[in-house]
């Protein structure tokens, strides 16, 4: 009972990660129409500044520089390698967003050398919840990932930028004709998908105190994965892929005799989803234009 | 002064040249029409014109205010809102929502409410369904919609592309019936319509494009009683 306990809130606190970043993903393919391969290198970018601003002792500005630089290297990385873009063929900008991704990865082993670096933003011990042994930074993560997602949902709802999204994700050019700026929309979903990565980077950093340049590489396809069951460029799809996906691996690191497959399982439900339901758990079909 | 006047306007995709260097102009309080067979250029014309594709040469001049090189959504703030072809409302959105990205580009909101109710007055089928998916609304309740949405921004000049396709006779007649009504609450129109007849019927004056020139123009009369406007889209 125990093991079970603290095995799903290991699997829900992974899976809200996940889904942070998977929102990243899923909210860009939605407005964008294009994958940002170097979306989870941000995540990486934003435990470097961590690391660069706990030098001044206080985790909490470490943080928010974090979240600034994300945001606004998100925000130049679009305008630079992206925006030139539009209109060019998928082929290119997925190509553009792998070199992207590589440029970030490469510049980060140059600053900051190969060799791992330790960065503890926060001493938390564990506690006792329900007889179970649970880390306070799962509990931590938890919480935040559900206040954010709670937050995220309630804005793309309830603003007028939030229906503009909607509006440029449906039909770019009817969005034109309300009068939305789209140039300035894809900033903005840049920018917070950018914080939400920064806000990642900081949860791995709980999770394991250690940073090298790859530390988004695997974390990014694994959100990305999570974004596809989940249905790529729907918000709800990209909560419930992350979270499925966290448990599963929580699960499955905690069976001896599948641990070392975990990577292989996760990928192979996407193959599964994707055989059965090619649009995921909660993507739409492409509506034919009649 | 013309409210909208077009000059020599050239749109090429690739090497082919959609519109040849066309020119007109709709005066306010006006309802102005392109007729035109399919590929003629009618729909790159409505888009070019607000922006939604870029021109390879002319000029465009709305309310006094050079917008050749202005994007759409700037041009959407000045005045000029378009319906366009295909009618293209937010399927995932319900039709309340769909009319509140109508008023997008108001600032004000304290008119909304009164601009929704006067929707819902003129188009009492989208007040039944004010809160259905709008994806699932039918042919006609779209292109009421289409409509609706457009007007909640207020526009100077409302443009319709091809409002009429793909709706019964009946609802044809009640589209044209609800241009006219728009227009005379002092909207000026713009149409691109296939069904000349009936267009040229609520017409001001229309011009007739053809393989991306204007060939004719006139008053709405005139040309509706014009020999060949009448053997090319009239059926005889």
């Amino acid at each position: 009972m125990e093991l079970i306990l603290s095995t799903l809130i290991n699997g829900l606190s992974l899976g809200g990660i996940y889904a942070m970043i998977a929102l990243g993903y899923t909210m860009v393919y939605g407005i964008a129409k294009m994958l940002n391969f170097a979306h989870g290198d941000i995540i990486m970018v934003g435990g470097y500044v961590i690391y660069v601003f706990m030098a001044t002792q206080n985790p909490l500005l470490a943080i928010l520089m974090a979240v600034v630089f994300c945001v606004i290297l998100g925000i130049v990385i679009e305008k630079v390698a992206y925006k030139p873009l539009r209109g060019a063929s998928p082929l290119a900008v997925l190509i553009t967003a792998i070199g992207v991704s590589y440029l970030l990865q490469s510049l980060a082993q140059i600053i900051f050398g190969s060799a791992s670096k330790m960065v503890t933003v926060f001493e938390f011990g564990s506690v006792k919840f329900l007889g179970a042994n649970v880390q306070i930074s799962s509990l931590v993560t938890l919480a935040v990932t559900i206040v954010v997602m709670i937050c995220l949902t309630l804005f793309v709802k309830c603003t007028r930028v939030g229906r503009a999204m909607i509006a440029v994700s449906e039909d770019k050019g009817a969005a034109q004709l309300m009068g939305i700026n789209v140039n300035r929309i894809i900033t903005i979903t840049f920018a917070i998908g950018s914080s939400l990565a920064a806000l990642a980077g900081l949860f791995y950093l709980l999770k394991a105190p250690t940073i090298t340049n790859t530390l988004g590489a695997m974390p990014g396809i694994k959100a990305f994965t999570a974004a596809v069951i989940g249905g790529i460029g729907s918000i709800p799809g990209a909560m419930l892929g992350g979270i499925l996906l966290g448990i599963v691996e929580a699960i499955s690191y905690k069976i001896t005799a599948i641990a070392p497959y975990t990577d292989a399982i996760e990928f192979s439900i996407l193959i599964i989803i994707l055989l059965v339901r090619p649009t995921g758990f909660l993507g739409k079909k492409r509506r034919e234009k009649v | 002064m013309a409210l909208l006047e077009v000059k020599d306007l050239e749109v090429c995709y690739g090497v082919i040249r959609a519109l040849r260097g066309i020119s007109f102009d709709v005066n306010e309080g006006e309802i102005v029409t392109l007729i035109g067979a399919n590929g003629a250029g009618k729909t790159t014309t409505m888009q070019s014109v607000v922006g939604l594709i870029s021109k390879n040469g002319g000029k465009v001049t709305f309310d006094g205010h050079d917008i050749t090189k202005t994007p759409c959504h700037k041009i959407v703030h000045m005045g000029m809102t378009q319906v366009p072809e295909g009618r293209r409302i937010f399927q995932e959105l319900t039709v309340y929502e769909n009319l509140l990205m109508g008023a997008y580009s108001i600032k004000d909101q304290s008119g909304f409410k009164n601009d929704i109710d006067a929707i819902y007055t003129r188009f009492p089928r989208l007040a039944e369904r004010r809160n259905q998916i709008a994806g699932t609304l039918s042919g006609g309740e779209q292109q009421m919609l289409a409509m609706g949405r457009a007007i909640m921004s207020h526009p100077k000049l409302l443009m319709l592309d091809e409002p009429s396709m793909g709706l019964s006779p009946l609802l044809v007649d009640q589209v044209f019936e609800i241009i006219k009504d728009i227009n005379k609450d002092g909207t000026t129109i713009l149409l691109v319509e296939q069904n000349a007849g009936k267009s040229l019927a609520i017409s001001d004056r229309a011009y007739v494009l053809e393989n991306g020139s204007i060939v004719l123009s006139g008053t709405g009369s005139d040309l509706a009683a014009s020999e060949m406007v009448r053997k090319a889209y009239l059926g005889g």
